[in-house]
């Protein structure tokens, strides 16, 4: 067997959820190689020759791969494909955007999401908002997969020393153009890595209460913060705070929901969460039914007793 | 110009679907279907395109059993001219419906394919990145926003860590995310008109394109249950209860 991650990156160092795909791969077994590419990603290539079970990193450094665009990046991954049994990258919006685009070109299914290595061809994962959980096997003689980095625990970032090879750069498909891109500015861990997320939803009411409420908390806790689609769509609070079934996947130590009603499509981006607390005032929501600690309250009054009982 | 919207007909997002006790899928055996949400919001975007003069036509297509007539129907009731149900009772994948969909985009000509991003049954979200691919066209998926101006579209895409605007020579490839807009309902007006609109068949033999699985399904089965825990009485118990049982904090 031998296998390519797509490595997810900012050029400097890699990012979280491709230890946890590495660690997937891992499950497969055989050699691991690390893709990487990008504008001026030296440094990245460096940390991922750090990153334990990296056999080899592979670089391709060009101007037109520094947006990360799927069209650039899918006709590198294509060229460079020769000879493995596995493509594997994050499912997250980077590796959703790619790989399917990846797939196509090769003639081969994707296998989106995977929670679960069964073997070298099957492989878990969760259909209908994870309310199942299906087991596929695939006869293509390359699986191209992503993976929901909740389902793996990440390899170490260092005590690997693979070496780094560079790759011809692919001609520019000049397919698409960034604009513009504006990412959130935030102090606070990714939602996506974090050990602890304080989540809100409609019951707060409006984005000034969300704000008010939940950051002092979120600062006591060194939380993320998450939000419900609900407290998304009211404009409370950016896109990529969102959790749920098509927002962002999350399985923390500690889920604090303040606030929401823990509707199906919320409950599947959040229930692997290793404890759960649901502060609301409504007994009958549904998320009372998956939290470990439920507490009928009214927020307006429990969130601050709550933050000023951590000291 | 026009558009090709492809419509899913998938169980609706307010059932909770029960795993089979075979494990061999889950039940869908009398239980309400609809059009993908994602989809929905497809054909409500073009709609809107031609509503506001920049398309002329929108093509709904289907890819499925016969009862995806009534997904086209609710798509032309939305506002769709016509419908293409290609009609075939095997499984189809993301792959097989993205060669499905190349065969009808070189047949017809469309400017601009919209496609839900993701099926909210087997959560895919593969199709239209395929579609993009088989094509060598530019894609946007995850588009919060669509403009459409001198031969050109620009999108503004939900990535991870905010949203980014990319700029792209037509015919492209969007993929929907939720907040694109909020579809209209269906008047009783337009769900009559919906009816008499031209819907025509053909199948995947016709269009020359071999809809064979790639994977195969072993089984399928309920998730590990997660209980309801416990009630606390007042926020000092909770931390207590965080402290020293959970060990979370």
């Amino acid at each position: 067997m031998s296998i390519l991650v797509i490595a997810e990156h900012d050029n400097a160092s890699i990012k979280a959820g491709t230890l946890n795909t590495l660690a997937a791969a891992q499950a497969i077994g055989g050699d691991i190689d690390l893709l990487v590419v990008g504008s001026g990603c030296g440094a990245a290539a460096e940390a991922g020759a750090k990153i334990a079970g990296v056999s080899k990193v592979r670089v391709a450094d060009a101007a037109h791969y520094a947006d990360g665009g799927a069209e650039n990046v899918a006709a590198l991954v294509v060229a460079n494909a020769g000879g493995y049994t596995h493509i594997l990258a994050a499912a997250s919006t980077f590796g959703k955007n790619v790989m399917p685009r990846v797939a196509a070109q090769l003639d081969v299914a994707q296998i989106s999401e995977i929670v679960t290595v069964v073997s070298a061809d099957t492989f878990r994962r969760p259909i209908y908002a994870g309310n199942a959980i299906a087991t596929v096997q695939s006869a293509d003689p390359v699986k191209v997969i992503t993976v929901r980095t909740t389902g793996f625990d990440p390899v170490a970032e260092t005590g690997g020393s693979g070496s780094v090879e560079a790759l011809d750069a692919g001609a520019d498909t000049g397919l698409t153009k960034l604009v513009n891109r504006e990412l959130t500015k935030s102090e606070r861990p990714e939602l996506g890595a974090a050990g602890i997320i304080v989540s809100g939803g409609r019951g707060l009411g409006n984005g000034e209460n969300y704000h008010s409420l939940l950051e002092p908390l979120a600062d006591k806790l060194n939380a993320a913060l998450g939000a419900s689609r609900a407290a998304v769509d009211a404009g409370y609070v950016p896109n990529d705070y969102q959790v749920g079934q098509t927002g962002k996947i999350v399985a923390p130590q500690l889920y604090v929901a303040i606030g929401i009603s823990g509707a199906i499509q919320h409950l599947a981006g959040m229930k692997d969460s290793k404890v759960i607390v649901a502060i609301n005032k409504d007994e009958e929501a549904p998320i009372f039914q998956v939290a470990d600690y439920g507490l009928v309250a009214d927020l307006f009054d429990a969130v601050p007793a709550l933050t000023a009982a951590l000291g | 110009m026009k558009i090709l919207v492809p419509v899913k007909r998938v169980v609706d997002y307010n059932v909770k679907v029960r795993v089979k006790a075979d494990n061999s899928g889950v039940d869908i055996a009398n239980v309400k279907m609809s059009m993908n949400p994602f989809d929905e919001i497809a054909v409500e975007e073009a709609v809107r395109l031609k509503e506001a003069g920049v398309a002329t036509e929108v093509i709904a297509v289907s890819c499925g059993v016969a009862q995806c007539q009534e997904t086209l129907r609710t798509a032309m009731a939305i506002g769709a001219d016509r419908g293409i149900l290609v009609q075939t009772d095997e499984e189809l994948q993301p792959l097989a419906v993205a060669k499905l969909l190349k065969t009808l985009v070189e047949k017809e000509g469309p400017q601009l394919v919209i496609l839900g991003k993701q099926a909210i049954d087997d959560d895919a979200n593969q199709t239209g990145q395929m579609l993009a691919a088989l094509l060598n066209l530019p894609q946007a998926t995850f588009a919060s926003k669509v403009a459409i101006a001198d031969g050109k579209a620009t999108v503004t895409r939900e990535i991870d860590g905010g949203l980014e605007t990319l700029s792209m020579s037509l015919p492209a490839i969007v993929t929907t995310d939720l907040r694109l807009n909020e579809p209209r309902y269906a008047t009783l007006p337009n769900i009559m008109k919906a009816k008499k609109k031209p819907l025509e068949t053909v199948t995947p033999a016709d269009l020359g394109v071999d809809v064979a699985p790639r994977l195969k399904t072993l089984k399928v089965e309920e998730p590990p249950k997660r209980s309801a825990g416990v009630k606390v009485a007042d926020v000092a118990e909770l931390v207590a209860k965080l402290k020293n049982e959970a060990k979370v904090i």
